[in-house]
């Protein structure tokens, strides 16, 4: 039976991952800026399988909350086997073009509360020396584009922070899983016409649990982005600044 | 929210479709959506209707495919509370290992708890069970309004009778409580016995009924003259726990890419499908199934409507009370042999006389013959009218979850109770198959 903390439990894509997990009978722990979806996300796993749920509010953003939040969710499990961080807002570019203030915040939520919540994580898991942190970057991450560079950055830091700290804890025996998806039809997308290239949230999990599973090291979700990602950084910055993206 | 700019959707028949504008929830707690424009919404399940009665052509649809939270599960008890967009698939794979049933299935579990609630759907097990909502304990209506009521047959009978097979015009149901009942495990014992001709057919329906939890008929309406009306029936009850047989293995993986240009069921196919399988089948055989096959044959290969070609397909679904059933479900058989137009899907039951708790709910005691149709324009409308008259004048009435084209009349001389349902229908609430249906009234 695994044990798994799942941060931004609400996300479309933890909740698709959470029941994958739920029908495998693991012990989750949620937390979720809504107490009253992260609640009912809590009675669904139980009743899909999970032998155990707890779950608690927080806001990523309140960065002192989060040594006691860990303290809870491992005493609650005795222990951790995965830990997935999936929160994050899709930044409206322009707007934070215009405002220095809500860029902060998007860099925050999406970056820094990232970061923080590593860096707390790390000994922990390296502690116990085995166990997974899964976290969801964005093919956003591989290069800025005009239409959402804050976003894009933001997941930039990411991708680089988790590749350091897997050199850093693989001598441990700990899996870092840097998790990029493509196009996900979610809440976040939810104004968004769809096309071909998109995915549905349960696929994005079911390729989550199977590289958690494999303990990968970086993937694109669905596959097929990993070349189209690699011809997006082999354009030449010359070019690229005149590409419309 | 929104979902994206508008778009076409189309139900499972493939015949209506247009433009809507989608929104969605992300949780039950949200307000009703903001629907901008001020144009009517209805709710939108899985869109396995066939017809029109899931679409709002130039309104909005609200999805509820992503309220699919199970609430509670009472594995002592054997109910269960959903989120309306929970599909009848999710429920058999939480509620079976735990030796829990659904009371009530229809033919594909590819349903939502919503929509199975709003065309207050039946199964094969009609004459014992009645239908879906005969087992529907409360639910929660959130009206466009903003309105959430919590309704049950006790406190408020006028709402509860109202929204059970109330075709999503009273607005969206967004969680609901049923009743479960206790079986062994997922086998039936199932017996298929073939039947010469119609009488026969309806006499070892009404017979099988005492004995047996489930029937239903499959007819060949090729067979003309003599033979009229033959086919198999099956009747199956669950098995007790010791029974067991090869497990399915969860669908057989084939899934139909894409609509072929030209329908693939056409006369000379069927001709063919319905003589073999009518010889196929000995006198009477008895086997042990999975509930997956004896309930969902035809879930097991996906996008199976798309084998109808672009042009889509037609189900005819009619109820005959009284007496008169057998004469007229006789004279409805013979016009299709005489046609010629051959239905690959003919299916005959005989619904029990439980009450049906909605105000507009299709299953009433009698006769009740299923047949789908390839799209084959005019002379298809042509039998349409024929089999309309036959079913006029015998005083029944069709099934809107699988209608796309049933002249007003017919449908409130069926529904004598509309009058009554048009307190509850919201403003704001409207649907094609609603226009098209009173638009005369
Ligand atoms: C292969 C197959 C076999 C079938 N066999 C049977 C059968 O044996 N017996 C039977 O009775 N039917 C049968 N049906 C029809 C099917 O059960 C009904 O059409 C059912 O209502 C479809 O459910 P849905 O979730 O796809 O809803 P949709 O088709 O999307 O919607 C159906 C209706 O429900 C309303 N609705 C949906 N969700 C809600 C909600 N949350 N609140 C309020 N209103 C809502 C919609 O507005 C619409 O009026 C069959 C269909 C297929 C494709
Ligand atoms: N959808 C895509 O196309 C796509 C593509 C690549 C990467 N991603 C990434 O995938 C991850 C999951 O997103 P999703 O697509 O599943 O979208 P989603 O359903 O909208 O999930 C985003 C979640 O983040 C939570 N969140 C936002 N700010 C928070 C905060 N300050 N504190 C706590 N929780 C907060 C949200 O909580 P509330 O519900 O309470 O707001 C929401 O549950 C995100 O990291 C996203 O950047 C998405």
């Amino acid at each position: 039976m695994k044990r798994a903390l799942i941060i931004g439990a609400t996300s479309a894509m933890a909740e698709a991952t959470a029941r994958g997990l739920a029908q495998r009978g693991a012990a989750l722990y949620l937390v979720g800026r809504n107490a009253q979806r992260v609640a009912a996300i809590a009675s669904d796993l139980t009743t899909r399988g999970a032998s155990q749920v707890g779950y608690e509010a927080l806001d990523v953003n309140d960065f002192a909350a989060h040594e006691a939040m860990l303290d809870r969710a491992m005493r609650a499990a005795g222990g951790l086997d995965i830990v997935l961080i999936a929160h994050g807002t899709l930044s409206d570019q322009h707007a934070c073009e215009g405002s220095v203030d809500l860029t902060m915040r998007e860099l925050s939520t999406n970056a820094l509360s990232v970061v923080a919540l590593c860096t707390r994580i790390a000994p922990r898991l390296a502690m116990q020396g085995c166990g997974t942190l899964a976290v969801i970057s964005s093919v956003a991450g591989d290069r800025g584009r005009r239409s959402n560079y804050v976003y894009g950055s933001a997941k930039a830091l990411v991708s680089a922070y988790l590749s350091g700290l897997r050199q850093q804890l693989s001598p441990a025996g700990v899996q870092v899983l840097t998790i990029k998806p493509g196009f996900v039809d979610t809440p976040m997308t939810a104004a968004f016409a769809k096309g071909p290239l998109w995915a549905s949230p349960q696929r994005v999990a079911a390729g989550i649990l199977s590289a958690i599973e494999k303990r990968r090291d970086v993937v694109y979700l669905p596959g097929f982005w990993r070349p189209v990602m690699w011809i997006m950084r082999m354009i030449p910055e010359g070019i690229f600044k005149r590409v419309a993206l | 929210m929104q979902r994206g700019p508008p778009r076409i959707v189309s139900s499972w028949g493939n015949v209506a479709r247009g433009e809507h504008r989608v929104y969605g929830f992300s949780s039950r707690f949200e307000d009703f959506p903001d629907i901008s424009g001020g144009c009517t919404v209805l709710p939108f399940g899985n869109g396995r209707s066939y017809g029109d009665s899931c679409l709002n052509v130039g309104g909005a649809l609200l999805e509820t495919r992503t309220l699919d939270r199970f609430i509670r599960f009472d594995a002592d008890q054997g109910t269960l509370s959903c989120e309306a967009g929970v599909q009848l698939a999710d429920i058999l794979s939480v509620v079976v290992p735990a030796g829990w049933f659904p009371c009530v299935l229809p033919g594909t579990q590819y349903v939502t708890v919503g929509g199975a609630i709003a065309n207050d759907v039946h199964g094969k097990n009609h004459h014992r069970a009645g239908t879906f909502g005969c087992h529907v304990t409360r639910f929660e209506l959130l009206r466009p309004d903003g309105e959430r009521m919590s309704c049950s047959a006790e406190e408020t009978p006028d709402w509860f009778a109202a929204t059970i097979g109330g075709l999503g015009l009273t607005g969206v149901v967004t969680w609901a409580q049923m009743r479960l009942r206790r079986v062994a495990g997922p086998w039936l014992d199932v017996e298929s016995i073939r039947c010469a001709d119609l009488d026969e057919l309806l006499e070892l329906s009404i017979e099988s009924a005492k004995d047996f939890e489930y029937t239903v008929a499959w007819v060949d309406c090729l067979a003309r003259g003599r033979r009229l009306g033959r086919g198999i029936l099956q009747r199956a009850n669950h098995a007790d726990g010791a029974a067991s047989a090869p497990r399915p293995a969860g669908g057989t993986g084939f899934a139909v890419p894409f609509a072929p240009p030209v329908s693939l069921v056409n006369s000379a196919t069927l001709r063919l499908f319905n003589a073999a399988h009518y010889h196929r089948r000995r006198l009477r055989t008895r086997t042990v199934q999975h509930f997956q096959r004896f309930f969902f044959p035809l879930d097991g290969i996906r996008h199976w409507n798309r084998l109808y070609g672009p042009r889509g397909f037609h189900q005819y679904q009619c109820v005959i009370p009284g007496s008169g059933a057998g004469e007229a479900a006789r004279s409805l058989l013979g016009a299709v042999a005489a046609a010629g137009e051959g239905s690959f899907l003919a299916i005959l039951k005989c619904f029990g006389d439980r009450a049906s708790p909605g105000l507009l709910s299709f299953p009433q005691s009698g006769i009740t013959l299923a047949l789908d149709f390839p799209n084959r324009g005019a002379p298809l409308a042509a039998l349409f009218g024929r089999l309309d008259a036959i079913v006029a004048q015998s005083g029944g009435r069709l099934y809107p979850a699988k209608d796309a084209r049933m002249p007003g009349d017919l449908f409130r001389a069926g529904y004598p109770r509309h009058g009554e349902f048009l307190r509850f229908t919201n403003p704001r609430c409207s649907s094609s198959f609603w226009r098209r249906v009173m638009a005369d009234a």
